[in-house]
């Protein structure tokens, strides 16, 4: 039997779809579709269409509020993974002579990734908590009478454990982005007279913006949907957009959960557009 | 074009390498008056492209001294050098269009962007790329970014330009244009051009001063045709190619000549060089072109002209050139022994493998070597 080349294209892409339709479409058009319904507030769900659930939540100055507390973590964990991440990469591609010490290197940063998620966070309370490392370290030195309150189950904590988590999304693709850099392109603009700061602003940065809008991509996505982290973290003094559709949830919401949460991959989409509008990532993917 | 001198002289140039024991670079003289074009012609790891990029000023000499019109510019970044440097695979800013690649060096000096695109504007257009100059370098053929890297290292109006295998990344056809326009963008600028190579005919071709190296160290350098027809030794003999080299030891000596026996041929007859004197026994290289190189058959070789050496040899190997023939023997004991035959004159005598001749040159026309 001879299939036609459009028919082994389809079958090539049938696992891909095996996947994707089942566990990516179908949930997405079943939860749109509840958004739209009537509840009984105990559970049940009509078949009965209505904007309510969309007009509660676009009234709620509960939702603003949250958006703002989330964008405020993804902006400030935003920020720092990039800063950090494009220097621990910088470092690793440009000043790590030996290649095979780079790649171990590089791989020590994924380390903390060995242990799961709630053990690294738990690990932040001896260190920041009242009685933990920093705060002991202080006051021993006199720096401080009094504890720091802010450093754990704070909007700071919340940042740190972010910060913590993140920052190997953004190390990767930055690192992959500047590896790519040939060497002599940088010798090239000395040779031109560039200082140092100007074959950052304009060689390096220019080059590996496409790695830092792919890291930035991972970073928002993860945030934005996010409530774990700022549950633990926060000790619970700080609500997400997440947190509080999850709380619906927990009291049978499910159709204002469900506007939550269509609302929210409405938002995390218009953010990846616009990352991706500023720069072209395709030549990153590509290869 | 404002250029200032352009002459360099390198003085004891060492670069060792962080063990201090192997070296890049041992004892470095040379000379290159100003406007030359000079080319450094070897092996790849002989060196060439460290002292290349010693001279640019992206490497410091362990010891030696670079001096460019007059100055020791040992430390000196390369901007304060003068120098510009073609990298090899041109290293074009790949995110940069051939105008910002062009003017590259003007913005990190601070010129205003209607500045320095007007600056650009005319280099863009000496090297004939207006159409192309919003194109990123990665839309762009071979010679075209070629072409983009010599305007990019020319805008800086330096007084030496330094090309590191700048014609390897072309394919052959167009490896001999460029060949050409290099030149005459040299001719044009007027500037010190330093080429480092590891094609020799690329280098006679272009060159006003041939460098050979090798293993850090220089083997001849001098203009191309005197590298060419009368290399000092065997190394520079092969390297450039075009030169039987026969190994023997010095027989006989009278006032004018001498001969010369190897392991497989004897009696053949050398000239005296001057200036240099020749003992018996005394062991010695020589090079015959292999242009120079006649076939005849061997009843001939009772009738050979008092002015002429010969040896005997069997053909092994035919290869038409097209202008002339490769004719390989089995001659004087050694790997190769080559003449090439006017192309006519080959096909008059239709030579067949297997066959046993006699390779006649004149006496005159031998290189005797150290």
């Amino acid at each position: 039997m001879k299939l036609s080349r459009n028919a082994v294209g389809w079958l090539n892409v049938v696992p891909l779809l095996a996947i994707l339709i089942p566990f990516f479409v179908v949930p997405i058009c079943v939860i749109l579709a509840v958004s739209f319904m009537e509840t009984d507030g105990f559970g049940g769900i009509f078949p009965v269409f209505t904007l309510e659930n969309y007009t509660g939540v676009f009234t709620s100055s509960l939702t603003f509020n949250l958006y703002y507390e989330t964008f405020k973590f993804t902006f400030l964990t935003l920020i720092f993974t990039a800063v950090i991440g494009f220097w621990i990469a910088y470092f690793l591609v440009f000043h790590v002579r030996s290649k095979i010490l780079a790649m171990g290197l590089f791989l020590v940063c994924t380390v903390p990734f060995w242990t799961s998620n709630i053990i690294r966070m738990i690990s932040w309370i001896p260190l920041l908590g009242k009685e933990g490392l920093i705060n002991m370290g202080l006051q021993g030195t006199g720096a401080i009478d009094q504890p720091l309150e802010f450093l754990l189950f704070s909007p700071f904590a919340v940042v740190v454990a972010y910060v913590h988590q993140l920052t190997i999304f953004m190390i990767v693709p930055v690192f992959n982005s500047l590896s790519r850099i040939d060497k002599r392109v940088v010798e090239a603009a000395l040779d031109a007279g560039a200082s140092r700061l100007d074959v950052m602003r304009f060689v390096i940065l220019p080059m590996s913006k496409s790695g830092i809008a792919l890291g930035a991509i991972f970073v928002v996505s993860i945030v934005m949907g996010d409530f774990f982290v700022v549950k633990v973290m926060s000790g619970g003094g700080t609500a997400s957009v997440v947190g509080a559709f999850y709380e619906d949830v927990g009291v049978l919401q499910y159709p204002s959960a469900a506007a939550s949460a269509i609302l929210l991959t409405i938002v995390v989409m218009l953010m990846v557009a616009a990352i991706l509008r500023v720069v072209d990532i395709r030549k990153e993917i590509s290869l | 074009m404002k250029t200032g001198n352009g002459d360099i002289e390198l003085a004891g140039i060492v670069k060792s390498y962080d063990d201090g024991q192997t070296y890049a670079v041992n004892g470095i003289n040379l000379k290159i008056p100003d406007g030359a074009y000079c080319c450094l012609l070897g092996p790849s790891g002989c060196g060439k492209s460290t002292i290349l990029r010693m001279i640019a000023g992206h490497e410091d000499p362990t010891s030696g001294e670079i001096v460019i019109g007059g100055e020791n510019v040992v430390g000196l970044a390369p901007v304060e050098r003068r120098t510009a440097m073609m990298f090899q695979s041109y290293a074009l800013f790949p995110h940069l269009s051939v105008r910002d690649n062009i003017a590259f060096a003007l913005r990190v000096r601070g010129l205003s962007r209607s500045d320095r695109y007007r600056k650009a504007d005319a280099m863009i257009e000496k090297v004939r790329l207006t159409e192309l100059r919003d194109r990123l370098p990665g839309q762009l053929s071979g010679g075209q970014q070629q072409r983009v890297a010599l305007a990019r290292a020319a805008i800086t109006e330096p007084r030496v330009l330094l090309l590191d295998e700048p014609l390897s990344a072309l394919d052959e056809h167009l490896r001999i244009r460029m060949r050409t326009e290099l030149r005459s963008m040299q001719q044009d600028l007027g500037i010190t051009f330093i080429h480092v190579t590891h094609t020799q005919l690329e280098a006679i071709a272009l060159a006003d001063i041939v460098v050979v190296m090798d293993k850090g160290a220089i083997r001849q350098s001098g203009p191309a045709r005197e590298i060419y027809s009368a290399p000092r030794d065997r190394y520079v003999a092969e390297f450039l190619g075009g030169q039987n080299v026969l190994s023997g030891r010095i027989g006989e000596i009278n006032g004018v000549r001498a001969t010369m026996n190897g392991a497989l041929f004897s009696e053949v007859a050398i000239p005296l060089p001057a200036g240099k004197r020749l003992e018996t026994g005394q062991e010695l290289d020589i090079a015959i072109r292999r242009d120079d190189i006649e076939l005849k058959p061997l009843s001939q070789k009772g009738m050979l002209p008092a002015d002429s050496a010969s040896v005997e040899g069997t053909v092994n190997g035919i290869e038409y050139q097209g202008n002339f023939v490769k004719v390989m023997l089995q001659a004087a004991g050694e790997d190769e022994f080559v003449a090439f035959v006017p192309e006519r004159k080959f096909f008059e005598e239709n030579l067949a493998i297997g066959e046993k001749v006699l390779a006649v040159w004149q006496i005159s026309h031998t290189q005797v070597m150290a």
